[in-house]
């Protein structure tokens, strides 16, 4: 019932915006308020998985044989505890955000923002395929009026690419390799070392593999993954939690999801079919921070850093072991906490000096600190460097690779490694190092959002100083394996 | 106690003959009374006892097909009504969509016809239903004849009343293939006859069984399956769909879309698997690979054609052509999942597509046009009716908990089953094409600026009732599928099992 209550939280937090829609300061408390009532709910269920349970509901019997239902286990627990953490935080920063920039429509905006975590919420809490895959096309559709919210031809041409990727993708891969799945295995629960039928021929699992691997678009692996730079053109909060933390952590969470409780290590370990994953999400991450290089736009940068993290994730699912399985679930949350925080310093960046651009930012730092500062922090969690999440994940990633002796794995995050340095710390130095323009007239963004940035900021460095319930979280997830 | 419990048991008895009666009956009366307010009075209520009785119905054949014989002459010499799982099924469809339209036709009716006409319209309407409802539980094959030209007929008449002068050519165009095709199966049914020297269906099936690859039963077979294939729209005898759709008053459309062309799919199911028993799978005619290709070209065809449509009456017939093909598509795949995916289909799309059109009409009535660029910023203008196209689209499309998921999701597993991996591509395919026509729409309703002094303005309060009823319908037929598949599953039985 708590997960119910929790996937309901959001929708009733949409109802309250809406109705409250003319009175901006109740309809934003609402906003925040229904996010902190959230987390006593998460919290609850998280501690229900740590002490062993798996809470689960039937919510509907939509067809004969196939609920709509939801199951928690280990890795759902991370992913919600994720999205539910940041969502109050990054309601807050929307306040300070669409209010510095006199953005219209915002109440169609958190209604939006609301539907769109409880599809997150439900996606995690999942049961079966199916369950997945309804909360994962509401998730789309509800980001959908979000990307395109400024209404002019620039965003309308990037929400026909958002929906024409993330739904092409789903439709036609994703949805055939879940019936396939259906046809294969009698049903599409997600089960304990997985469902599949264990002496499937290797071209079965290696075209499976992709209908999953590509049809879940939200993951971003090239070539499809073109939706997620255009989607840059929504208001920053959108891009911040959605398209660096819900969305596409729901994506790559799928793909963990898919692997350990469709396929199953062992299977994917011993039948050998789906071992060109591993070289496509190598590609993918080193492709996508060459192509961050080359950006001047600081939001698109990022999109492309975004990529190419998401493909780190990928990548180490794909090396199919335990422990490397344990390293992408750490990703999820390590690079969640940094991502956020460089969006957000780069929508206040954009609230209060207007500047967008990387060429833009000399002396940045001098003006906006605690900003820089927090942007400093972050772009250390996406290098991998102390004291920072993004270390600790890495971390257990490298080991997982190279215990596994998979060598293009470790090629291919020395090289994004050295990229991710060579495209951030740039920004940093500019910032700081670099006098600014004199006629440069600009403080700190408004209170709202440079709050929420110090938070996701000091979440980067909690990661890293206090790793223990989490790691515990995800030992229990590879326990089972 | 006693009198009520007569009536309720000669109800009882007379059921499979009631919705029938209901409607020849109103028909009639609802010319008579003259004013229109009192006609629609009539025409609703007879669509609510028609729902009421199909309800009935419902429970009635749980355990097996109901059999009546008219005026007491036992089949197979006299008429024979037979009411089974499938056709309660259409009957559900009709009556549904019939109860859900009629608020929609009264709306419609005030601005669309004359005064002096309505109580025609609304005699018309009841005629066109009692043909649909009759060629659906008959048991006779001439009986589907005459309730075929009963339908067709007023459907011409209906169609003919559309406010431009093209429709009277819409009509006169619907009147000519609609003739051909209607006398085409009149042809092949009288072969049959001569054939079987009955015209009981079930009969018929019996005595069929020894002369089934007679060179007559095959040319019969050729000219139902032609005849229906013109009256059910399939690719590409589709000729009369479009214009029919665009030029009839819009509370018509409404309701050919939903229910006449799903009639005679219904039929076109009836003959080929219980009375004429074509071999899908066998040596014999190919009939299944035919209906394939002509459902997939079709489905791509059409869908494409809608994608570059910029007439929003005209996108959406197209699209109904499209979404016929998917039910053709499972017909041919003769599995009991295929079938049950094509009634479902039946079910859904009537549902979903004559929801839409109830949107889409009642923004053309405001807008005075149905061209696409004139529903610029109709989002704003008309926020009740734009979010029930926008509902109603996403279960065109099929998302996830509308009813186009459900046939999406049973259609492709009973192509996987078959190992059809080309139906599986073009289905999926479809429905991003499907993505496509419908996010135009939107993106002009939500996206463009109102052009200066355009009409502003909901839709009355009748059509908002009955497009509304609907959209939800079609969002409960997705998250509650559970009933309407294990129906549906049960009709694919009843289809397969005269042939085991």
């Amino acid at each position: 019932m708590i997960m119910l209550a929790a996937v309901c939280t959001p929708l009733l937090a949409a109802l309250l915006v809406a109705l409250s829609g003319r009175w901006p300061n109740v309809r934003d408390g609402f906003s925040v308020l229904m996010g902190l009532l959230l987390w006593p709910q998460v919290a609850m269920l998280v501690y229900m998985v740590l002490a062993g349970d798996t809470p689960e509901l039937s919510l509907v019997k939509m067809l004969p044989g196939v609920d709509l239902a939801f199951s928690l286990e280990p890795l759902g627990a991370v992913f919600a505890c994720v999205a539910t953490l940041l969502w109050p935080i990054a309601t807050l920063y929307s306040v300070g955000y669409m209010r510095g920039n006199n953005e219209p429509r915002q109440t169609q905006f958190y209604v939006c923002f609301a539907i769109a975590i409880s599809a997150t919420l439900g996606i995690a809490f999942s049961a079966n395929l199916l369950t997945l895959f309804v909360f994962y096309e509401a998730l789309t559709f509800s980001t959908y009026p979000l990307v395109t919210h400024k209404g002019d031809e620039a965003s309308r041409q990037a929400g026909r690419k958002y929906l024409g990727i993330l739904v092409g993708t789903s439709v036609c891969l994703l949805l055939a390799g879940i019936l396939w799945t259906h046809q294969l295995a009698g049903s599409g629960d997600f089960t304990k070392g997985g469902l599949l039928p264990k002496d499937l021929s290797k071209a079965v699992v290696g075209i499976l593999l992709a209908l999953y691997a590509f049809g879940i678009g939200k993951a971003a692996l090239m070539p499809f993954h073109g939706w997620l730079p255009a989607a840059m053109v929504a208001p920053t909060p959108v891009s911040a939690l959605l398209h660096a933390v819900a969305v596409v952590k729901a994506g790559v969470f799928t793909v963990i999801k898919v692997v350990v409780y469709i396929f199953g290590i062992d299977l994917l370990a011993g039948n050998g079919g789906g071992n060109w994953l591993i070289y496509v999400a190598g590609t993918t991450t080193m492709i996508a921070s060459l192509t961050a290089l080359q950006q001047d736009n600081l939001k698109r940068r990022l999109a492309f850093s975004t990529i190419g993290q998401l493909a780190y994730v990928v990548l180490a699912v794909s090396i199919f072991t335990p422990a490397a399985t344990l390293g992408a679930t750490l990703h999820i949350a390590g690079h969640a906490f940094g991502k956020i925080t460089l969006f957000f310093a780069a929508g206040a960046i954009y609230t209060s000096a207007h500047l967008t651009l990387v060429s833009q930012l000399d002396g940045v730092g001098r003006r906006m600190p605690i900003t820089l500062l927090a942007f400093g922090l972050g772009s250390l969690s996406m290098i991998g460097l102390p004291p920072t999440a993004g270390f600790l994940s890495k971390f257990y990633i490298v080991m997982a690779a190279a215990e596994a002796e998979a060598w293009f794995a470790l090629i291919a995050l020395a090289v994004s490694t050295v990229l991710n340095a060579a495209y951030f710390l740039p920004i940093v130095y500019r910032a700081f190092a670099k006098p600014a323009p004199v006629d440069a007239r600009y403080g700190e963004a408004p209170w709202q959002s440079v709050l929420a940035l110090s938070l996701t900021a000091m979440l980067t460095f909690a990661m890293f100083i206090q790793p223990g319930p989490l790691v515990d979280l995800v030992r229990m997830l590879i326990e089972g394996l | 106690m006693a009198p009520e419990m007569s009536l309720i048991s000669t109800v009882q008895a007379h059921l499979p003959v009631l919705p029938v009666v209901t409607a020849l009956v109103a028909a009639p009366l609802a010319m008579l009374v003259r004013r229109p307010a009192m006609a629609w009075l009539v025409a609703t209520a007879a669509a609510v006892l028609l729902l009421i009785f199909s309800l009935m119905l419902l429970p009635a054949t749980a355990a097996g097909p109901l059999s009546y014989a008219v005026g007491g002459w036992q089949p197979p010499y006299g008429i024979e009504l037979r009411v089974d799982r499938l056709t309660v099924i259409v009957l559900l469809l009709i009556s549904v969509v019939a109860v859900a339209a009629m608020p929609y036709a009264r709306a419609s009716a005030l601005v669309e016809i004359a005064e002096d006409k309505q109580h025609l319209f609304y005699s018309c309407l009841l005629l066109c239903l009692t043909g649909l409802v009759g060629m659906t539980v008959t048991g006779d094959a001439f009986n589907v004849f005459v309730f075929l030209e009963i339908s067709s007929l007023s459907t011409y008449a209906l169609i003919g009343m559309g406010r431009q002068r093209r429709a009277l050519m819409a009509a006169y165009r619907y009147l000519i293939l609609g003739t051909l095709g209607g006398t085409f199966f009149l042809i092949g049914i009288g072969l049959l006859y001569a054939m079987t020297g009955t015209l009981n269906m079930a009969d018929m099936a019996m005595r069929l069984e020894p002369v089934r690859d007679s060179r007559t039963v095959l040319a019969a077979t050729a000219f139902i399956t032609v005849g229906l294939g013109l009256k059910l729209a399939l690719f590409p005898l589709h000729a009369w769909l479009p214009n029919a759709y665009s030029y009839a008053p819009s509370a018509v459309t409404v309701l050919i879309a939903g229910c006449a062309t799903k009639v005679a799919i219904y039929l076109s199911l009836r003959m080929h698997y219980n009375v004429l028993g074509v071999d899908f799978t066998g040596e014999g005619m190919q009939l299944a690979p035919m209906l394939a290709i002509f459902g997939l070209v079709g489905l791509i065809v059409c869908s494409l054609v809608a994608l570059f449509e910029n007439n929003v009456k005209r996108l959406l017939a197209y699209s109904s052509v499209a979404q016929i093909g998917y039910i053709v598509l499972a017909i041919s795949l003769a599995s009991n999942t295929g079938l049950t995916a094509g009634i479902v289909h039946l079910l859904n799309h009537a549902v979903v597509k004559a929801g839409l059109f109830m949107a889409v009409g009642a923004m053309v009535w405001r807008c005075g046009s149905d061209d696409l660029q004139v529903l610029a910023g109709i989002g704003k203008r008309m926020p009740i009716t734009s979010a029930a196209f926008v509902v109603g689209g996403l279960a065109l499309i099929g998302v996830p908990l509308t009813a186009g998921f459900i046939t999406k999701w049973y259609l492709v597993t009973a192509a996987i089953e078959q190992q059809a991996w080309l139906l599986v591509v073009a289905i999926l395919a479809a429905s991003i094409i499907a993505l496509g026509y419908i996010g135009k729409i939107i993106e002009v309703a939500y996206f463009r600026p109102s052009p200066v002094g355009a009409p502003v303005g909901e839709a009355s309060p009748l059509m908002l009732l009955s497009m509304w009823s609907l959209v939800l319908m079609s969002v409960a037929l997705g998250v509650w599928a559970d009933g309407t598949v294990t129906l549906a599953g049960q009709a694919a039985d009843v289809l397969l099992g005269a042939r085991r």
